[in-house]
């Protein structure tokens, strides 16, 4: 399969010959993909094509679990991090990843945001401070937690949790940010601040984006890539995928008469 | 024939009815039949060992028969050996529980350590007991503290250990996956996020170890054996309460019988208590 490389930007995460294992399981089939640095990229597709996997893969989270395996490379900064022989922890606080469930830590709001940032950096008490409220500002909580920083994290609503989860991802200051469909336990207004915050992170961050939802993806993705049966079908603008794509699975997919 | 019709739907639906008054009247029935001794024990307890219970109780040594004393070097005895049997066999219990639902829950050693935990776990007592008696007491010539701390823990441990694998198996996986995705290490990961995550359960599973050693007397009626006199050297045969209570219970006298139910009750009471602080502990979770 030809490299689906969508345009002249500069890419972040390279992907090539990818083929992922469950067991004996053919997940992902020799996915090819280039992520643009500082954009919002997308992976949509109907449940089991794999695009959760793919992503799993970026932080190697997949290691966690001795029956899974990954043939390929993954080239982030020019390092294949599927050979690297760097500390995974290391990788994983470049590569964040916020999951579908909210999961706040069993402690305070402040310890949550403060844990992934005292992995990595030993800050003064002021330092940290400042850390904690800046992350929580990104994360457009800061208002709503700032006068209760020392009661557990799982006192607050779902939304609010899911936004405390994104915080806690920012503060290690990453430089890719995995979400995979944060938004599908959450209420419109709180998936709509969700939304908002993604499309303010790209500044700052690559951010790649597994959702369920179309509309979702169109409103804050730049690019789309759009996958069945653990093949990469297609991957381009995320204008271009809605407008006018150039397969027809993508099309029938997209307007609904599929999945 | 205007026979009144009845809607097939109905009888079956009554059948329903029937069978759910029934199940419900034959569980409500057999929860009676436990309750009834449970609350006879109790009551009884309560009658036989209120009566005995008094200052010099807690204060001075079980006496000879019929002479005045209390249950002092018991309680001393089962406090001390039932804290230090704790303090050996919790770590131990939840170290190896870390071990089988975090580093190799499907490894060749975690079925065999759990397949001989169980085995452990539902070994009589008095097995224990004896096991220590040949050990160590055997060895050393002498009855002693330490062997009935040894035989105690060996009865925690395999408690612990199932009750800490079980809690932290209840732990979302999602919670150490966001962990992991921080970058944390696993001991870090374990230490502050799954652990603390089920620590009122882990403190419970603790509790209910303690229960259940502070009233077992046949293992140490082969290690620690008993005491007349107040001693706090582990090194020598020590008194506890179960040992005494079924030495004094056995005799014919008639205060030492008084004062084996003055024990009993005391026993039912730290159980009880322990129990109820395990149920305030996992609500407090929930």
């Amino acid at each position: 399969m030809e490299t689906l490389t969508p345009t002249r930007e500069k890419s972040k995460i390279s992907v090539k010959d990818l083929n992922f294992y469950y067991g004996k399981f053919h997940a992902l089939k020799g996915i090819n993909l280039e992520i643009p640095e500082n954009k919002v990229t997308a992976f949509i597709g109907p449940s089991g094509c794999g695009k959760s996997t793919l992503l799993r893969v970026f932080n190697r989270m997949f290691e966690l679990y001795p029956e899974q395996r990954a043939e390929g490379q993954i080239v982030l900064d020019g390092e294949d991090l599927l050979t690297s022989r760097k500390d995974v922890a290391i990788l994983r606080a470049k590569v964040g990843m916020v999951f579908q469930k909210p999961t706040p830590f069993p402690m305070s709001i402040y310890d949550n945001i403060a844990f992934g940032v005292k992995l990595f950096e030993n800050l003064s008490a002021t330092d940290m401070d400042e850390r904690v409220e800046w992350a929580l500002r990104k994360a457009a909580l800061w208002g709503e937690v700032k006068d209760k920083l020392r009661q557990g994290g799982s006192s607050l609503s779902g939304g609010q949790q899911q936004r405390l989860c994104i915080a806690r991802g920012i503060a290690i200051k990453p430089e890719v940010l995995l979400l995979d469909e944060p938004c599908s336990a959450l209420d419109p207004i709180s998936t709509a601040k969700v939304e908002e915050l993604i499309v303010e992170l790209k500044r700052d961050y690559t951010v790649v984006i597994v959702t369920h939802n179309m509309q979702q993806a169109a409103r804050c993705s730049d690019y789309t890539a759009y996958m069945y049966l653990g093949d990469l079908i297609e991957f381009g603008s995320t204008e271009q995928m809605f407008f006018k794509p150039t397969r027809k699975e993508t099309e029938d997919y997209i307007t609904g008469r599929f999945g | 024939m205007n026979a009144v019709t009845i809607d097939p739907r109905e009888a079956k639906y009554a059948r329903r009815k029937f069978i759910n008054r029934l199940a419900v009247g034959l569980s409500l029935a057999a929860m009676a039949f436990g309750l009834f001794w449970l609350a006879w024990i109790l009551v009884e307890t309560v009658r036989l060992g209120v009566s005995g219970l008094v200052l010099t109780t807690f204060t001075q040594m079980t006496p000879p028969p019929n002479e005045v004393g209390g249950l002092a070097n018991a309680i001393y005895g089962s406090v001390l050996m039932v804290g230090l049997a704790t303090f050996i066999g919790a770590p131990i219990g939840i170290m190896a529980g870390i071990y089988l639902a975090e580093y190799e829950p499907f490894g060749w050693l975690a079925s065999v350590t759990r397949f001989v935990n169980d085995i452990l776990l539902s070994a009589p007592s008095i097995v224990i007991g004896l096991f220590i008696y040949a050990v160590v007491v055997a060895r050393f010539k002498t009855f002693s503290g330490w062997a009935g701390v040894l035989a105690l823990a060996l009865i925690v441990i395999p408690v612990v250990i199932r009750t800490t694998e079980n809690m932290l198996q209840l732990v979302p996986p999602g919670l150490r996956e966001a962990a992991y995705a921080l970058g944390a290490p696993k001991w870090k990961v374990i230490l502050s996020i799954t652990m603390k995550a089920a620590r009122a359960g882990v403190i419970t599973g603790i509790l209910l170890a303690v229960a259940r050693i502070a009233g077992e007397t046949a293992p140490l009626l082969f290690t620690a054996l008993s005491n007349q006199f107040w001693t706090s050297n582990l090194g020598e045969p020590m008194a506890s309460l179960p040992v005494t209570i079924f030495k004094f219970a056995m005799s014919p006298y008639e205060n030492w019988q008084q004062l084996a139910w003055a024990g009993v009750f005391l026993i039912t009471v730290a159980v009880l208590g322990l129990n109820i602080l395990a149920r305030v502990l996992t609500r407090h979770k929930n």
